[in-house]
């Protein structure tokens, strides 16, 4: 596995009231196949996430990918990290599926038959085979997230951190793509509001208020973030 | 959720025009572009319509994205013929109609008939050589690719905010849907960007 470092890594952002502190200063160190991150709306989640392939420059301290420093080299860290967001609408760019898994490809597969060869088996691998030419618009939201998960793997990253990428999904879905990310040989960074999930991850990271809040297994650490929760609810916050 | 869809994705098939190169069709393309606008004549422009739809059913393309396309350029061509008709009578009217629906036309048998990947392949060869001259063939074809695939979103972020603005009852106050759509748009666009740096793509 890749070893994730955070360095006492923090982001604070200049805003109209004055600097905010998103991140705290935050060490860590990340060597689990996958990592869950939980944590309330807007606690920096995302943030966190976003150091780890440079989308989010860390103001202070610093984020080191298997020995590459993210703010000294962002464009090696990247070709390294896949990014999963939460809404595939924003990542699916080309109008078919078969165009937009091709488009991942172009640096990595020269000539057009060779690329859109390998670009059918990825989407057979992600039950897309049939809808290789089908337009984008077309697809169910689970389909759309598989395709933009396709289009990550496509390029082989050693680690693929994913936004919340089943927040926008059903039931059914979020089990699909959860089981494909979990499944992952390679690393998996997971920010997550499905708690199943979560459970299902080796390491688990609360963040509040822009802290890690616990750090731990997954199961005391789900647990953890439920009663604070309920301490919030129950002081009337 | 379904999308309006202006530009018409491609379809495959094995007709003449799906295997003629991409330059040919574009170029092709341009040159008939040049001359429906530059020949003002009404037999002319009934010839280019004829023409446009015989490359439709050559290529094979489908009534519904013909109709879709026609649908797409209606709005346009009765405002400005209603236009043409006030300032230069009837028949320059109709032949201004004519020559929008010849130009619909072929610019839905190309769309159909060639993938986008093609197209910005072709794009890419043919800047290439300009490169010396400060082109970024890759960074273009991007910027292409994204501006058709821009269009469909677009519309979509316009049909759900003015959902949204008649749902509370507001579709005639403007501020209430075009604040939102503006805002949802720039979102979008920032997202986009995201995500196309998170694939490593464009940068460097
Ligand atoms: N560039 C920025 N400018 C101002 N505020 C920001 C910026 N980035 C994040 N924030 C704020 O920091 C907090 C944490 O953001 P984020 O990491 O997106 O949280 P989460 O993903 O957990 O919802 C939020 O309150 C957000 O509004
Ligand atoms: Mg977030």
């Amino acid at each position: 596995m890749p070893t994730l470092t955070f360095d006492a890594a923090g982001v604070t952002v200049d805003t109209p009231h004055g600097p905010k502190v998103v991140l705290e200063p935050t060490t860590l160190e990340l060597t689990e196949r996958r990592v869950g991150v939980v944590g309330a709306n807007g606690s920096g989640k995302s943030t966190l996430a976003r150091l780890v392939n440079g989308l989010v420059t860390a103001t202070t301290g610093r984020v080191v990918v298997d020995g590459v420093d993210v703010s000294k080299d962002p464009s090696r860290v990247r070709r390294r990290v896949g990014f999963v967001f939460t809404d595939p609408a924003a990542q699916v760019v080309m109008p078919t599926c078969v165009e937009d898994v091709e488009l991942s490809l172009r640096r990595h597969v020269k000539g057009a038959t060779a690329r859109r060869a390998r670009a059918i088996e990825m989407l057979a691998s992600f039950g897309l085979a049939d809808l290789a030419d089908t337009s984008v618009h077309a697809l169910s939201g689970g389909q759309r997230q598989m395709l933009a998960l396709a289009g990550v793997l496509a390029v082989e990253p050693s680690v693929v951190v994913a936004d919340e990428p089943t927040t926008l999904l059903d039931l059914a879905n979020t089990r699909r793509v959860g089981d494909v990310l979990l499944g992952l040989e390679q690393q998996l960074v997971l920010v997550t509001h499905d708690l199943d999930l979560a459970r299902r991850c080796d390491r688990v990271l609360v963040v509040e208020d822009g802290r890690i809040r616990y750090d731990g297994a997954p199961d005391a650490a789900v647990d953890d973030y439920v009663a604070s929760v309920e301490a919030r609810e129950g002081a009337g916050l | 959720m379904s999308t309006p869809q202006l530009v018409g994705s491609y379809q495959p098939g094995d007709s003449l025009v799906h295997r003629l190169p991409v330059g040919v069709k574009v170029s092709t393309l341009a040159v008939f572009s040049l001359c429906v606008v530059a020949v003002r004549s009404m037999p002319a422009s009934w010839v280019f319509l004829a023409l446009a739809l015989g490359a439709a059913l050559l290529a094979r393309v489908s009534v519904t994205a013909l109709a879709r396309a026609a649908r797409g350029v209606l709005l346009v061509a009765v405002v400005v013929a209603a236009f043409q008709w006030w300032l230069k009578g009837p028949d320059r009217a109709i032949e201004t109609v004519v020559d929008l629906f010849a130009l619909a036309l072929v610019a839905v048998v190309l769309t159909a008939t060639t993938p986008v990947n093609a197209m910005l392949d072709a794009l890419v060869r043919w800047i290439t050589p300009f490169r010396r001259l400060g082109a970024e063939p890759d960074r273009v074809a991007l910027t292409v690719g994204l501006a058709v695939q821009a269009i469909p979103g677009t519309i979509a972020i316009a049909v759900e905010t003015r959902d949204a603005a008649r749902a509370r009852g507001l579709e005639r106050r403007p501020r209430a849907y075009l604040s939102p759509f503006v805002i949802r748009v720039v979102a979008r666009a920032q997202e986009t960007g995201d995500a196309l740096a998170a694939r490593g793509l464009g940068d460097d």
